[in-house]
């Protein structure tokens, strides 16, 4: 019998777990998936749910049932990865061999990283909806909010699904504006990038987009603490930022466990290269979703188009042959803008978000880097796609290569 | 590829003057960029200069300032007093370096 180990059963685990049985006969191959969480949750859906457009119904489901038949779920979290031998450790002591290893656990906010910022604070001036228990808090406290100033703020990238503070930020303020309030409310959006994305085109049409909406950016700003007394924010030159309402993303970093492997970068993500996701160190092990260094967007659109190049890259490995499925990046995003519209931006390594029109079967041609209500119902009926067509690992007829068909390059870049 | 002269000699540079071919660069040319963004060069800006330069050649990619401070020892807080406002930007143009991938 020959072992695959999966660590993590988010988005990217679930999925190669999904898509590997399939794959692999039974006879020879025994797959084994480790993961500390009874419930998976849909992301996205913290978003709405800090906003009180979804209940925390349609959020998770629990784990164990969209694991197939024939793979092991082992319930607990890794300790520690020994590449050099095979082994994984788990943080009860228990030892589980592996021939090949997939590493998919994501990234974690980490809000200990920045002095101040889950002090006495944390939750409740100081929010964030990157995880379950943020996503409430916040929207809590946004129901109780009468006014002020709201600082949306990212603390460094990379950070998962890029566009998520855009998109608090649009569904905020129309949030306070339903609520009556948004006269009352002065709102900043506070950026290590210099501008209000990190592509040009992208960054010019979403920079308007939030100066129409009355929002100020503050580009290039690298935070250095919160400061608990003073209830503002400071970044290494020095700029001083007060807020009444702070949502903010905290670092990202991979596991721990990947740092103390050897495996990773100074944030903890395996170091990967992009096009195959094998490791740079070990030949038999990969990493996917969100725990690689590929320079590419944190999504679970990318996990997805990733997991219909990397099996068949696999089964090419373990038969000895070269593997030539090359990822090149792709990434969609749908961006939630308020007011029951939306955007979609496509774009890869080499290209980036650009204006035209992206087909979706059925849905039809949606607009890219524009506001439309059809891009916001995209977004909405994205919860049933990633529940029934994108876990299981079925097939969902979108080329995981970007194409640059129906996409426009504005003049002058 | 636009090109650019530079002391005398013609140098690859990007659309906003980043040096692209890793070794054209020296330091007499690193002075010469460090000058243009009104960078004085002391000892400590050399160091900064130098672990990039490093770090590329076996990395690949342009360290970010959190890595210059985690792995080259240089911290945030003093990146920002060398190369104020845009220290990544900054030492990755006198390094003669591509600008650090926005990341995605
Ligand atoms: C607010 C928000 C909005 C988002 N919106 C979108 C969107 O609109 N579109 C989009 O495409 N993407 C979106 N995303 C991003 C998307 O959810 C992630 O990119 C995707 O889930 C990544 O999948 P993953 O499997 O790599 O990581 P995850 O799904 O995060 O899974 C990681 C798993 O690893 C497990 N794990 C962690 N450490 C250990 C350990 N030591 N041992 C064992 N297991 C461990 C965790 O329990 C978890 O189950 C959003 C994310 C957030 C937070």
């Amino acid at each position: 019998m020959r072992r695959l180990l999966v660590i993590g059963a988010g988005t990217a685990g679930v999925i190669t777990v999904n898509k590997l049985r399939k794959k692999l006969p039974r006879s020879e191959w025994e797959i084994t998936v480790v993961d500390p969480a009874d419930t998976h949750d849909y992301q996205p859906g913290y978003l709405f749910l800090a906003v009180g457009m979804y209940t925390p119904k349609k959020v998770g489901r629990p784990l164990a049932k969209l694991i197939p038949r024939g793979v092991n779920l082992v319930k607990a979290a890794v300790q520690d990865v020994k590449p050099a031998e095979n082994v994984v450790v788990l943080t009860d002591g228990t030892v589980l061999a592996y021939d090949y290893l997939v590493i998919a656990t994501g990234t974690t906010p980490r809000p200990d990283q920045t002095p101040g910022m889950d002090g006495k604070l944390w939750h409740d001036s100081v929010h964030s909806f990157y995880t379950y228990a943020d996503a409430l808090a916040l929207r809590d406290k946004l129901e109780k909010f009468e006014g002020g100033k709201v600082v949306v703020h990212v603390t460094e990238m990379p950070i998962k699904c890029p566009v998520a503070p855009l998109e608090i930020a649009f569904l905020a303020e129309a949030y306070f504006t339903k609520r009556g309030i948004r006269d009352k409310v002065q709102m900043t959006y506070v950026t290590p990038l210099p501008g209000a994305f990190t592509k040009p085109v992208a960054a010019a049409a979403l920079g308007d987009m939030l100066g129409k909406r009355r929002i100020t950016v503050e580009p290039d700003y690298i935070i250095e603490r919160v400061d608990e007394d003073a209830k503002a924010i400071f970044s290494y030159d020095e700029r001083e930022i007060p807020f009444d309402l702070l949502v903010t993303i905290p670092l990202n970093m991979g596991a721990d466990f990947i740092g103390r492997s050897g495996l990773g970068d100074e944030l903890n993500f395996v170091s990967v290269n992009k096009e195959t996701l094998q490791s740079t160190k070990f030949a038999n092990v990969f990493a996917v979703g969100d725990a690689t260094n590929a320079p590419t967007s944190k999504a679970g659109a990318v996990a997805h188009y990733e997991l219909d190049l990397f099996p068949k890259n696999f089964l090419q490995l373990i038969a000895g042959k070269e593997m030539t499925h090359k990822f090149d990046g792709h990434a969609t995003c749908f961006v939630e803008s308020g007011h029951g519209k939306g955007l979609l931006i496509d774009f890869s390594y080499d290209v980036e978000p650009l204006p035209g029109s992206f087909p979706i079967p059925v849905l039809g041609p949606m607009r890219l880097l524009k506001e439309t209500r059809l891009n916001h119902l995209g977004k909405l009926a994205f919860r049933f796609v990633y529940w029934w067509l994108l876990l299981p690992g079925r097939y969902i007829p979108i080329s995981p290569y970007m194409s640059m068909r129906g996409k426009r390059r504005p003049a002058g870049n | 590829m636009p090109t650019q002269d530079m002391l005398g000699r013609e140098v690859h540079v990007d659309d906003e003057g980043f040096l692209t071919e890793y070794d054209e660069w020296d330091e007499k040319l690193g002075a010469e960029l460090a000058k243009n963004i009104g960078v004085a060069m002391t000892d400590e800006h050399w160091k900064v200069i130098t672990f990039l330069r490093t770090d590329y050649k076996s990395q690949g990619t342009t360290a970010t300032t959190r890595r210059v401070d985690a792995v080259g020892g240089f911290p945030v807080k003093l990146q920002f007093q060398l190369f104020p406002a845009k220290p990544a930007k900054k030492m990755a143009y006198i390094a003669g370096l591509p600008k650090p991938a926005g990341c995605v």
